[in-house]
């Protein structure tokens, strides 16, 4: 019992890192169908905002602070930079935009390295963020906790956006249906622009967490976009609730099949259940009904 | 059938005057080109290159081996492979599994070096690997049956477009991490290396490294060969046409799974040839050859040289490969910077490929002065269109005259029946 207890605690832990990786990219997905490869990297210049903003405050828990909106901020408006300058135009062509958006991410990953050396740099956690507390019989790390609330909060916040704001109607009704959404005077371009600023900056949102649990390097956002991907499929496309269960039933499964194996086989059969599961379920937990004949 | 379009008499008039689908040479272009390719990789280059200039090259004819499958998928069959890596390792590793064998027998060893070190017994799976034929049909056979379940399995369920290419590389990442995990069996991520002979020929030796050179081209002409031979037959014509309209291509009778399976498996051996020739030439296969970057290093030569041409993968794939390396011999971070914009640019802007230059002013010249093509939209199309089309809804600005080889498919079976 304390076994499945821990695995579980593991697992869920897992999971809202998944999430916050995915959660962004799920945004931007379901917005265009396109695929933002650099939101690996937008998850890497996360981490290191964080990294530059502990050496101007030196403290750890005022640069934490202050890292989490400026990390959002500059994500965004990379995304929308991004956005402006490449994907638009090629939203017609969702696999070009995968390589396109490559080679952005090649060109992030090299400035990373060229500006900040290549090998990992350390953020420190604050101190209130240090240490554990004992849960259902395990020991959880207090900064594990710390990026639950924050998923929780960030997944809150973007759901009371989708359903209250006119926003969140906005981006609704342009993944239901684009062209009828424009003809009905919503300007497709206005909420494509602001659907990647916040897709882009929960990205760096992301990437200051991660910070919190291992070291920052150049390749940080490459180990994370293939899993936010998988998020995102088996969640169905232009859901975050698709993306939420996702999130956490990978990461606990990953959790219960690596305490019976190796870390390199459990992530080996997730991806084998993954697709197992993309059989039964081609268009993921949750599709969005439409009304294009697609 | 019934009436054809102006615009689908234009791509047939071009069909029958080229004799295939569209975007491929005549026969005797083709086999210029391919005369020439043989000529300069196996005559010229070991006449004029050093033996490691000349071994370098053969390491960039294992990558164009790989692009002219990813040619097939992607460019004809819009299939967007990013986890060849897989089936190349599939390929490096069986072979790297053989030759470390031989090599311990010749040593009167029963297991490679590294698994003393580790303290491992040889794994019953690494046992059959000591024969010849049967590492052959490993490289052959083990790839085509992944391949298959993949395809199959994802293709009738019609997953495609940005999902299949998200299944591809989630599938190599893992099959990465399985590597490296496989620390007493496989070395981990140092991988597998310090083979000292192939076949029973020493790899000290000049000569046998210079004949496993012309092995390798030989390999890469020969799948060329097979590539146009492939493209050129129905299958070729019904990969095309499930590319651009695969509802159509289903109501006419056919399974568009099949057809993209069976790319897709080729696809999926051509790599793993090219991954059993890298082992001999280069000397090491580790999962850091075969990981999510190195799958999509891949894609970005057939991409730059003109991905649904015959000659664009494995020109880009080779000129990609030396540019990389002579960069990167003297700025290492300046190569980064320069394959990230080049592959922006020419997928934002030439998504045919460097190729498609040729083909783009062709086609604007002969659409001034050709009235007998009867109109234009046929040929505009499947030019700069590319491989990009990957079903009617996510392209609607790519096609606008409508597919017209799934119009002329059906027309043509009518005719032969």
């Amino acid at each position: 019992m304390d076994m499945i207890l821990s695995q579980l605690v593991a697992g869920v832990s897992v999971g809202s890192i998944l999430l916050l990786a995915a959660v962004g990219l799920a945004l931007t997905f379901g917005q265009m169908g396109v695929i933002n490869m650099a939101h690996g990297e937008f998850i890497m210049v996360g981490a290191y905002t964080a990294f530059v903003l502990q050496g101007i405050f030196g403290h750890a828990g005022i640069s934490l602070i202050v890292a989490l909106p400026l990390a959002f901020l500059v994500g965004g408006l990379l995304g929308v930079l991004l956005e402006q300058v490449l994907i638009r135009h090629m939203y017609h062509r969702p696999l070009d935009t995968l390589l396109a958006t490559f080679g952005v991410g090649i060109i992030l990953q090299q400035l990373a390295r060229d500006l900040f050396g290549a090998p990992a740099v350390d953020v420190r956690t604050p101190s209130w963020l240090q240490g554990s507390v004992e849960l259902l019989g395990t020991a959880v790390p207090v900064s594990r906790i710390f990026i639950l609330g924050l998923v929780i909060a960030v997944v809150a916040g973007l759901s009371a956006m989708m359903t209250w704001t006119s926003l969140g109607r906005r981006i609704r009704a342009v993944v239901l249906n684009r062209s009828l959404a424009e003809t009905s005077g919503i300007s497709t371009r206005s909420t494509d622009r602001l659907t990647f600023f916040i897709g882009s900056g929960l990205a760096g949102v992301a990437g200051v967490t991660i910070t919190l649990i291992g070291s920052t390097s150049p390749t940080l956002g490459m180990s994370y976009i293939v899993d936010a991907f998988l998020v995102v499929v088996a969640g169905g496309i232009g859901k975050i609730k698709g993306a939420v269960i996702a999130a956490f039933s990978l990461g606990i499964l990953q959790a219960f099949i690596e305490f019976s194996t190796t870390a390199s086989i459990a992530k080996f059969l997730v991806l084998v259940i993954v697709v197992a599961f993309l059989q039964i379920r081609p268009q993921g937990l949750f599709s969005v009904r439409t009304r294009s004949l697609a | 059938m019934t009436t054809i379009t102006p615009a689908e008499r234009g791509t047939l008039a071009r069909i029958r005057r080229v004799g295939a689908g569209p975007d491929l040479p005549r026969p005797s272009r083709a086999f210029l080109g391919i005369g020439l390719l043989a000529v300069g990789l196996m005559v010229l280059a070991p006449m004029l290159l050093t033996d490691f200039r000349l071994n370098q090259l053969g390491r960039f004819i294992c990558y164009a081996i790989v692009a002219v499958g990813i040619g097939l998928a992607w460019g004809r069959g819009g299939m967007l492979t990013l986890g060849q890596g897989v089936f190349f390792g599939l390929g490096a590793y069986a072979m790297a599994m053989h030759m470390q064998l031989a090599d311990a027998q010749l040593q009167g060893e029963q297991a490679p070096g590294f698994m003393s070190t580790f303290g491992t017994e040889l794994p019953w799976w690494w046992e059959p690997f000591r024969s010849e034929l049967f590492t052959l049909g490993a490289v052959l056979l083990l790839p085509a049956v992944v391949a298959f379940v993949l395809g199959w399995s994802v293709f009738t369920r019609r997953v495609k477009g940005a999902y299949f290419a998200i299944l591809n590389q989630a599938l190599v990442f893992a099959f990465a991490v399985l590597l490296v995990g496989q620390q007493g069996t496989l070395n981990g991520s140092n991988g597998l290396s310090g083979f000292q002979s192939f076949l029973g020929f020493s790899l000290y030796d000049p000569v046998n490294r210079r004949t496993l050179y012309l092995l390798a081209a030989g390999v890469l002409i020969l799948m060329v060969v097979i590539a146009y031979w492939l493209m050129r037959s129905r299958f070729g014509e019904l990969l095309v046409a499930t590319r651009d309209a695969e509802e159509r291509v289903r109501f006419l009778g056919y399974d568009p799974a099949l057809i993209k399976t069976t790319a897709f498996v080729v696809a999926a051996v051509m790599a793993s040839i090219g991954g059993a020739l890298f082992v001999p030439l280069v000397g090491i296969i580790s999962p850091a050859e075969i990981g999510v970057v190195p799958s999509i290093a891949f894609v970005i030569g057939v991409a730059i040289g003109g991905r649904a041409t015959l000659f664009g993968p494995v020109i880009g794939a080779l000129a990609v490969a030396w540019v990389e390396s002579s960069l990167a011999e003297s700025f290492p971070s300046a190569w980064s910077y320069f394959q990230g914009l080049l592959l922006i640019l020419v997928i934002a802007l030439l998504p045919g490929g460097v190729a498609s230059v040729l083909r783009v002013t062709q086609v604007r010249r002969r659409r001034r002065d050709a009235e007998d093509d009867g109109g234009s939209g046929g040929l505009h199309d499947d030019g700069a269109g590319g491989g990009s089309a990957d079903g009617p809804e996510t392209a609607p600005g790519d096609s606008p005259a409508g597919p017209p080889v799934a119009a002329v498919l059906g027309w043509e079976q009518k005719g032969e029946q």
